[in-house]
């Protein structure tokens, strides 16, 4: 389209900017750049300070005057601070809650989101407007009463670790186990309403070849929809895992056990005590960041897109 | 494809407007949907049923049971009934209202400059300039930093020893205490040239709007991204039209994009000033490392104690969940009055 605008405007010359520019949009080109490079340089910074201090000894992190590069890198501070605290346990927990919750989410999203989309049943309306309603409601406002339910509900066991925090402890409930850490967040509106949208704008034929060669509707579901709908699932599969990855309050409230934190509240944890050797909080907020970084780089795409079509609905 | 999405799926007031409306599309479909109608019922209440009982235990009774516990005198357990005592003692302590102007100044702070900046870079960025795709993984990459981590680094930054910005502010003569720091911004600077402020006038302690400032950076990354795409959803053509009628860059933001981007604009100011409503972590991490109590969060002297951070300290360490449920009913009320604000304003910009 546009190429070949300009090459049919181009037989006249139409005082189009494109071969020669004026010193001023040249200026105005540099502008940019500098204040693009500028901005960037503010939003990296911390993590460029972040890798230095975490390579530098005490005395070198804590001089008065540091420098800005450590004259010997020192890598042992990685493993001096995965030692200090238990980080492969946090590790651990804070993925193993993460894909738990992924896994809730989805099966609770995608068959309500098809019940939305595609079934008819009475009070339909009403109960979607519930579901919406429970948007307004935030999480914030509702720790206490949650909390206490944690510590209501029978335990089931399996998963079960007894909390030793003293005013806390109270056993065979959902205190201190990963059910409380999990089940709260299998469900989530944002997912079903991003999902059931997508459903919808799948055309009716679709849904009519398939009960033409008598698929039901799980089978519809299952075979049909979900490999159609990767793009939305990548985003909700995303953000799911970001917000359980990054999750710090809730897990504050109902873990007492070293053993149950995830990496979030392990890391903070770790930041009040060793706030004296920040060479090692900076290699601990490092390995911290890593995984989700990574993750970031390999799935670039769906986290842009995600986010653009979340707030083009709204 | 392309040949069975040409009834429904093309047209774009089918789509994803009305539910109901899209299984419309031909007699035998309606048919076989009322013959099916019983069996519906039950399948769409075994595929609703896990979201249900999810959000019914942690969302919606909760909320009620909120409000339940806020009546009470409640510590470990119920103690007994008080009534509406818990509000009124909230309405008249100094903290609630300290840690309520404390939010009010976060998301004052925080919100327009967020949206100021994110705007200028995404309009900068959206000037088909080379290494977008570098410059936004680069804005980005704070946002999906972890908040804790993020709020890590920065207390490090903000180090009022052997902190990098006071390093950099040595030159000046000036040495900041920065997230120790209790004071009102406009009572520093006012203290400068030696005037002094009455105390309404003291504005967000240092330490606040140093957390203010790693909240905008945090943040950035995702306005830009909305902001981005908002832009790319504007007819070219517009901005051509424009330029043949002799308009100049300035004129062209002012009159055709900042009058496009308003439905992007609206949809970021509610979902940030909610949010920021909320905050917490950042908060919670930086706070928490200031202060001599372990236990309490929102140091120096409360300065930076917003309303969730207040909900938190009288769960936590006072232990008191009766008061601590009233004030978070109240903060419910606050963000629900302005998510239906928000409503009630798209709605009315919808009808016209």
């Amino acid at each position: 389209m546009a190429t070949s605008s300009t090459t049919f405007g181009g037989a006249r010359a139409t005082g189009r900017p494109r071969p020669t520019r004026t010193p001023g949009q040249i200026a105005g080109r540099v502008a940019t750049y500098l204040l693009l490079s500028l901005g960037a340089v503010g939003a990296a910074f911390p993590f460029f300070w972040m890798l230095t201090t975490s390579l530098k000894t005490r005395n070198e992190a804590v001089a008065t005057r540091p420098s800005v590069f450590p004259a010997n890198p020192q890598w042992g501070n990685y493993v001096e601070a995965w030692n200090t605290a238990p980080f492969g346990r946090y590790f651990f927990n804070t993925t193993f809650i993460a894909i738990m919750v992924v896994l809730g989410m989805l099966v609770t999203t995608v068959l309500a989101a098809y019940a939305f989309a595609r079934l008819e049943f009475s009070g339909k309306n009403i109960v979607f407007a519930l579901f919406l309603a429970t948007m307004m409601i935030p999480f914030e406002a509702t720790l206490i009463p949650n909390y206490v339910t944690i510590t209501r509900l029978p335990n089931p066991g399996t998963l079960r670790l007894m909390g030793d925090f003293p005013f806390l402890a109270m056993a065979a409930s959902w205190y201190n186990t990963y059910w409380a850490l999990i089940i709260p967040w299998t469900a989530n509106v944002v997912s079903i309403f991003l999902l059931r949208q997508f459903f919808i704008s799948m055309p009716q034929e679709l849904y009519d070849a398939a009960a033409l060669d008598g698929c039901g509707h799980l089978r519809t579901l299952w075979s049909i929809m979900l490999p159609l709908a990767r793009a939305p699932l990548a985003a909700t599969i995303i953000f799911s895992f970001l917000g359980s990855w990054n999750s710090l309050l809730w897990p504050l409230l109902v873990t007492g056990k070293e053993e149950l934190r995830p990496l979030q509240l392990g890391l903070t944890y770790f930041v009040n005590a060793e706030s004296n050797d920040p060479q090692l909080l900076m290699a601990a907020s490092a390995f911290t960041i890593l995984p989700i970084i990574v993750i970031y780089f390999i799935a670039q795409r769906q986290f842009i897109e995600g986010i653009a079509s979340s707030g083009l609905k709204g | 494809m392309a040949q069975v999405s040409g009834q429904v799926g093309s047209d774009p007031t089918l789509s994803g407007v009305n539910p109901l409306r899209t299984g419309v599309s031909g007699a035998a479909t309606v048919t076989r949907r009322r013959a099916a109608g019983r069996r519906d019922n039950l399948l769409a209440f075994l595929f609703l049923a896990p979201a249900i009982v999810i959000l019914s235990v942690f969302n919606f009774f909760p909320l009620f049971f909120s409000f339940y516990i806020s009546l009470h005198n409640w510590r470990i357990r119920k103690v007994g009934f008080v009534g509406l005592a818990n509000y009124a003692e909230a309405l008249q302590k100094r903290e609630f209202w300290q840690a309520l102007g404390n939010t009010v100044y976060y998301v004052i702070g925080t919100v327009p400059i967020t949206m100021a900046l994110a705007l200028f870079i995404a309009y900068l960025l959206f000037q088909k300039v080379r290494f977008l795709s570098f410059f936004r993984t680069v804005y980005f990459l704070p946002y999906v930093t972890s908040s804790v981590a993020a709020a890590a680094i920065w207390t490090w930054i903000f180090n009022a020893r052997s902190g990098i910005l006071n390093q950099l502010l040595s030159g000046t003569g000036t040495q900041l205490r920065w997230l120790l720091e209790p004071k009102g911004v406009f009572a520093m600077m006012a203290d400068r040239v030696g005037l002094t402020m009455p105390s309404f006038l003291h504005g967000p302690s240092l330490a606040l709007v140093a957390i203010m400032a790693v909240a905008i950076w945090h943040l950035l990354g995702f306005d830009i991204v909305i902001f981005l795409a908002g832009l790319g959803n504007i007819n070219k053509e517009l901005y051509e039209a424009a330029r043949i009628d002799g308009a100049g860059e300035w004129a062209i933001f002012r009159r055709i994009t900042i009058p496009l981007l308003a439905p992007t604009i609206s949809f970021l100011t509610i979902i940030s000033t909610i949010g920021a409503f909320k905050a917490f972590n950042e908060i919670y991490v930086m706070s928490l490392s200031t202060g001599g109590n372990s236990a309490k969060a929102g140091n120096p002297l409360g300065s930076t104690q917003t309303v969730v951070v207040y909900v938190y300290n009288q769960f936590y360490s006072s232990q008191r969940l009766g008061y601590g449920s009233a004030v978070a009913f109240l903060l419910f009320a606050i963000i629900f009055a302005l998510t239906v604000l928000q409503l009630w304003h798209g709605r009315r910009r919808e009808a016209m």
